[in-house]
């Protein structure tokens, strides 16, 4: 068996089938096998791929995409020295977090790891402050005071961006207990990596999310390594989906490369939140291409391995070729595109570089709670 | 005004900003319906019901991201740590996650909550649930640290903390559960951040906090009766914010500071308070600045240990009676 079947079980998939462009809001109803496979749960392959019309393909190919040059630009200015500290790019799982975004209604929550820049693009936050933030502008999403691991934006619903592995997963879990407190339909989206799903305030928080039947969308995005160590040598049991097994949290076995299979199970799952039935799991595999941070050379793994997932399962590649098969652009208006989607990710390389610095007295702004404004003398 | 005790004054505080703000929730380990593991939320669960009281699991990491997601949307959450010590447990979202939140968002984020939690020494509990540890909370920029010594100071400094926009550890000290006090009824708020003179002297003046407080007012007195020295106690209140100007000012009178600190001595909150005074007011002090503490050792459990250890009414007198000649 090769490595890339060993260590997901998933590859090699069939060809993603060739379906019509569908318009939104007309979808199939599931199949009595789409239902089956549903309620066994945790089955790969019988997951049903959404119905995406030409505009949503679009739309998805172009959100991927955007990732995809952003984390090439961010991983280029980091080898300039434009951006310091540490920079986990995204290559390789954009159909993840695009795929789920897209199902996402108005005031759901979302939270996810240091892993970050794919999350915030997708959540519809400025390229331009994501990369300022990269480099330590005034102009980045938190002025300079987050850099590349803590970036959050609360008109966007984004909760960050947090830097110490599976932190966020008790924090989303929060979220969810708050919307269930005030009676909203909001789902709490928190994202964590395989190597968080070791973590201890993992069980912690789907005991309690079971508890109180909190809404909240567990959603592990399973790159095959934590940091450096690959899943079969991080965990005993390495079907994540059955993390939430012991507390009767329902898991689903995702494939995270194909967005609209993300989509399609995005969408259930949502449902299932939504609708009072607590949580659940949703184990999207995926892969990163590059290393755990920029200054990670991945040596654990064969080039021949990165390799394959690229040449076959790209999530970009896929997508593209069925935009290209079902005749929605030719070469050329793909690299139409590209260019588009190019000329703004230099746009917001520049304007990272030509964005100021943080002025030395935001280091004491916003440690506590500004003090009240003091009283005007009379007269 | 009504004589309550420091733990009902708890309740009391908490009863109040729950009817005021449907935004507070209190959760916790046995809050709910056994009111307590120290009976500091008796009567809670039936007056405010299930969702706004909740029992949790034993669980402080879920407690406190359960407390900290809510805090940003905008909900009051107090959490329970039953035992300081176990603020080990859930350090990282303390740490990490709560105090930092504000800073690293550029203030897109509020975290108003407040975290109580039975601090300190005095009941034979063992190394593990007997430290006080609010100088872990004082280390960490983001946080406010209160540790009121009375019951007045319980229902009034909790009510500020409900109300203020940042995150406040509410540390209460197991040994004064019992002890009673004069409570203001009605709507009673305090303000965090301000120190209390308890005690005007000319000779010394003593800082305390907590559990130290009664125990330094009746060193003081011991003082005054039977060794002549006149002594100043100042309540500190509050470690974030500092009132440093309260602290200058009473030490400035007297010419001499000594702290009486519970945590142990290494980087106790007294040091901060002895470097800011060395700092400032070095040419106003007579002697030395003397810091009363718990030695640099584990809490032991045995009577005559512990009580060996945690200074003593007898403790400060002896050390200030010696010292300042």
């Amino acid at each position: 068996m090769r490595y890339i079947e060993r260590i997901t079980g998933l590859y090699p998939r069939e060809k993603m089938a060739k379906k019509p462009a569908r318009k939104a809001g007309t979808r199939k109803p599931a199949t009595a096998r789409q239902k089956a496979g549903r309620k066994r749960g945790r089955k790969s392959g019988s997951a049903a791929l959404y119905a995406a019309s030409a505009k949503e393909l679009t739309a998805f190919y172009r959100s991927m995409l955007m990732i995809r040059r952003f984390e090439e630009k961010a991983g280029q200015m980091y080898g300039m020295g434009l951006i310091g500290g540490f920079c986990h790019l995204y290559i390789g799982q954009e159909a993840v977090v695009v795929g789920v975004q897209d199902a996402l209604q108005p005031g759901d929550q979302v939270l996810t790891s240091y892993r970050d820049h794919g999350h915030m693009l997708a959540a519809g936050i400025d390229p331009k402050a994501v990369m300022a933030e990269l480099t330590g502008r005034s102009g980045g999403i938190s002025r300079g005071k987050g850099g590349s691991m803590h970036m959050f934006s609360l008109d966007h619903g984004f909760y960050g961006g947090h830097g110490i592995v599976a932190a966020q997963v008790p924090i989303g879990t929060g979220l969810a207990f708050a919307n269930k407190y005030n009676d909203s339909d909001a789902v709490a989206v928190t994202y964590f990596g395989d190597g968080a799903a070791n973590q201890g305030q993992i069980f912690e928080s789907f005991n309690m999310a079971k508890l109180w039947s909190l809404p909240v969308l567990y959603v592990i995005e399973n790159n095959q390594y934590a940091m450096g160590t690959s899943i079969d040598r991080a965990s005993g049991v390495t079907e994540l989906c059955r993390r939430g097994d012991s507390f009767n949290i329902p898991g689903r076995l995702v494939d995270g490369m194909n967005v609209l299979e993300v989509r399609a199970a995005t969408e259930e799952a949502l449902a299932h939140c939504r609708t009072g039935k607590g949580p659940m799991i949703l184990e999207m595999k995926t892969y990163r291409y590059r290393g755990h941070s920029m200054s990670d050379p991945a040596k654990y793994r064969s080039r021949a391995e990165v390799q394959e997932m690229r040449a076959e399962h790209d999530p970009i590649d896929q997508v593209k070729r069925r935009l290209l098969a079902d005749k929605i652009f030719d070469e050329a208006g793909l690299k139409a595109i590209d260019k588009e989607i190019k000329d703004q990710v230099t746009a917001s390389a520049e304007f990272a570089q030509e964005s100021p610095e943080p002025e030395a007295a935001a280091l004491y702004t916003d440690i506590l709670a500004p003090e009240a404004a003091p009283e005007t003398e009379r007269g | 005004m009504a004589k309550l005790t420091y733990r009902e004054a708890v309740a009391a505080g908490i009863a109040q900003e729950m009817r005021r703000d449907e935004n507070v929730v209190l959760i916790g380990e046995d809050v709910a319906a056994a009111g307590g593991v120290f009976k500091a939320t008796v009567g809670l669960l039936d007056e405010f019901g299930p969702k706004r009281v909740r029992d949790t699991p034993i669980a402080e990491q879920a407690i406190l991201g359960a407390a900290m997601g809510a805090a940003m949307t905008g909900m009051r959450p107090i959490a329970e740590i039953m035992f300081s010590d176990f603020l080990a447990v859930c350090w990282d979202i303390v740490a990490n996650q709560i105090a930092k939140t504000r800073y690293m968002t550029n203030g897109q984020f509020e975290i108003p909550l407040v975290i109580r939690t039975a601090n300190g020494g005095g009941s034979r509990f063992g190394a593990q649930h007997s430290q006080s540890v609010e100088n872990w909370a004082m280390a960490i920029p983001g946080l406010k640290v209160v540790a009121p010594s009375t019951p007045a100071d319980v229902k009034g400094l909790l009510a500020a903390a409900v109300r203020d926009p940042d995150p406040v550890i509410f540390f209460e000290h197991k040994a004064l559960y019992a002890t009673k006090g004069e409570v203001p009824d009605g709507e009673y708020v305090d303000e965090l951040g301000k120190a209390k003179v308890l005690r005007q002297g000319s000779d010394v003046t003593i800082v305390a906090l907590a559990l130290m407080v009664p125990r330094a007012l009746k060193a003081a007195e011991l003082l005054e009766s039977e060794h002549g020295i006149s002594a100043t106690v100042v309540d500190v209140r509050s470690l974030v914010p500092l009132d440093t100007q309260t602290i200058f000012a009473e030490v400035e009178k007297t010419g001499r500071l000594y702290t009486v600190e519970e945590n142990p001595r290494l980087c106790g909150w007294g040091a901060e308070i002895s470097s800011l005074v060395a700092e400032e007011l070095f040419y106003d002090l007579d002697g030395p600045i003397v810091r009363i503490t718990t030695p640099h050792i584990p809490l032991p459990a045995a009577d005559n240990l512990e009580d060996a250890t945690i200074p003593s009414v007898e403790k400060i007198v002896q050390t200030i009676r010696e010292t300042a000649g």
